[in-house]
């Protein structure tokens, strides 16, 4: 028998159907242009500045030293389970049963793949509400589902439309993702925007994937929890964790809150692909919320004023941009220029060495807007600011 | 301006004296004349006292730096308590910081100096000369690690990728 058994050709067909219909994400090719520019300003992270408060950074260690090297239960460690609970309760007004109905995650990311893959069918439609975080559409597809775009674009302020909601539903319609405050827009939906939302969702009985990973960067007002609303506790899916609120991102921490059926199915996979979350991160997440969350109020108030100043040295610079209430991203509008929001990006990082990401990357109602994280330093907020001034002015129409 | 406002721009202001008023005015979306006369206020008040820079003199080499913590026990003085010889003390243009303290002495002294000598001068001829002064015990700083909340010599390299979701 020869020693290569595959044939010539062959390479074209051994990937799976599902994979090769996705394409790469639009980020990673502005991450391919930048990674290697000398002197670039990058307002395209979508991570914070700040690095893992120290306090959690020894609980992890510390946990390491005493031997904690083994697997937690599949869910997480109780503790943990419980601690979020009443994180849960205390910060947002909802109950969540840490026995049965909370999960800790490799990441949100890995809660939203759980809760799409333990609850749609291939075929089912998924109502994706961009512009959008760049995982949600293919994870739809992988599951086998079709993501269906809700644009929810300047017209509405960013917000989704209970009209625009309604026109997309069909009977194949399974359930709906969303996600205020949002990651690119950074728009927040108050309770009675959302409440219109959650009216459809009960009227065409649809499951609500909820990512509140940003719940806790929002300026204005208070986050309201999904589940919190009438009627919505039964059927929503709340998607959460450690990297925005808690500086965290390279843990790899989520948690998803969820009613007990849907946990119990979305634990079956948590088990057969990830087993459990790394036990050094639940210890550190452990302190984060016993003891971390003072931290959190000052760097929210850090990512005010730098939103603040953004928003405005934007305006100025002649990029219209509306004031984003949470997460930490600006979304201006780059029509000033005349270019398309790819070109946008593409000339500004050529010409200025300024990395912002265009907004088409995250979906329908993305396009002629920009993404810049103001997650960086003042002085650095002000030189791109700058430079941006000096590219908008070259360029306007 | 807003209480919330004025506390804003007292949190930012400690951390970043320099920032100029247009960038305050656009961090607190202020007006920039509110901000000016927010801040005048607030000096009248004397709630800002100064705009201090920190300063990691270990890396100016033209400059000799020598400070000291000198724990001071005194006799306290009827009526005015500490606060008399804390008085004179504080006058002292070596003298840099001063605490009232409790636990096994009363009083913290913090003085700077060029030389190693002008501080033990300044112990030996004008502080414990004082009256009240019944005892120094006198440390000299070897290394700065951190102070006002800044770390000292911390590698504050952005090891965050340029570009991510």
């Amino acid at each position: 028998m020869s020693q290569n058994t595959m044939q010539p050709g062959t390479k074209n067909n051994r990937l799976s159907r599902a994979v090769s219909n996705i394409k790469p994400s639009g980020i990673r090719r502005f991450f391919d242009l930048a990674a290697n520019m000398e002197d670039c300003i990058s307002l395209g992270v979508g991570e914070p500045d700040f690095v893992t408060p120290w306090n959690v950074r020894e609980a992890s260690m510390a946990a390491l030293e005493q031997g904690y090297t083994s697997y937690t239960s599949n869910a997480g460690m109780f503790e943990l389970r419980a601690a979020i609970s009443e994180y849960m309760h205390e910060r947002f007004n909802v109950g969540y049963d840490p026995k049965e109905e909370i999960i800790v995650t490799v990441g949100a990311s890995e809660a939203i793949d759980l809760a799409v893959r333990a609850t749609v069918d291939p075929g089912d439609e998924v109502l994706v509400v961009t512009p959008a975080f760049v995982s949600y559409e293919p994870l739809v597809t992988l599951s086998g589902a079709v993501p269906v775009p809700v644009p929810a674009d300047a017209s509405t302020d960013f917000k989704l439309a209970k009209e625009r909601l309604e026109a997309a539903i069909t009977d194949r319609s399974r359930a709906i993702i969303l996600s205020f405050p949002n990651n690119p827009t950074g728009a927040v939906m108050n309770d009675i925007e959302l409440q219109a939302i959650a009216e459809v969702a009960e009227a065409h009985d649809l499951l609500v994937f909820s990512d509140e990973i940003y719940a806790e960067l929002s300026y204005d007002t208070a986050h309201t929890a999904f589940s919190a609303l009438e009627h919505m506790r039964d059927r929503t899916v709340l998607i959460s964790g450690f990297s925005k609120a808690f500086a965290m991102t390279g843990w790899r921490l989520g948690f998803v809150c969820a009613p007990p059926d849907i946990t119990q199915a979305m634990l079956k996979i948590h088990q057969y692909s990830l087993m459990c979350a790394p036990t050094q991160a639940q210890h550190g997440a452990l302190e984060a919320l016993r003891n971390g969350r003072d931290v959190v109020e000052k760097m929210t108030n850090s990512y005010r004023a730098r939103r603040n100043y953004i928003v405005h040295a934007l305006n100025e610079a002649g990029l219209s941009c509306r004031f984003p209430g949470g997460s930490f991203y600006a979304f201006p509008s780059v029509e000033a220029t005349g270019m398309d929001d790819e070109t946008f990006a593409e000339q500004l990082l050529v010409e200025e060495k300024v990395a912002v990401v265009p907004g088409s990357v995250f979906g329908k109602g993305g396009e002629g807007h920009v993404r810049c994280s103001y997650a960086t330093s003042m002085t650095a907020l002000q030189t791109a600011t700058a430079r941006i001034e000096a590219f908008v002015h070259r360029h306007a129409r | 301006m807003t209480k919330d406002k004025e506390l804003e721009l007292i949190r930012i202001l400690e951390h970043h004296g320099r920032i100029g008023t247009d960038v305050l005015a656009k961090m607190l979306d202020e007006n920039e004349d509110d901000v000016k006369k927010c801040m005048k206020k607030l000096e009248d008040e004397k709630v800002i006292l100064s705009y201090a820079t920190l300063i990691d003199w270990n890396k100016v080499t033209t400059e000799d730096h020598i400070a000291a913590m000198i724990d001071v026990k005194v006799t306290p003085q009827r009526e005015v308590g500490f606060d008399e010889v804390a008085a004179r003390i504080q006058r002292f243009p070596e003298v840099t910081a001063l605490y009232l303290m409790s636990g096994t002495y009363d009083l913290s002294v913090m003085v700077e100096g060029q030389t190693m000598e002008g501080v033990a001068r300044f112990v030996s001829r004008k502080l414990s000369t004082l009256d009240a002064v019944l005892s120094t015990t006198t440390h000299f700083r070897l290394k700065k690690y951190k102070h006002d909340g800044v770390i000292f010599n911390q590698d504050e390299k952005d090891r965050r990728m340029v570009v991510s979701p």
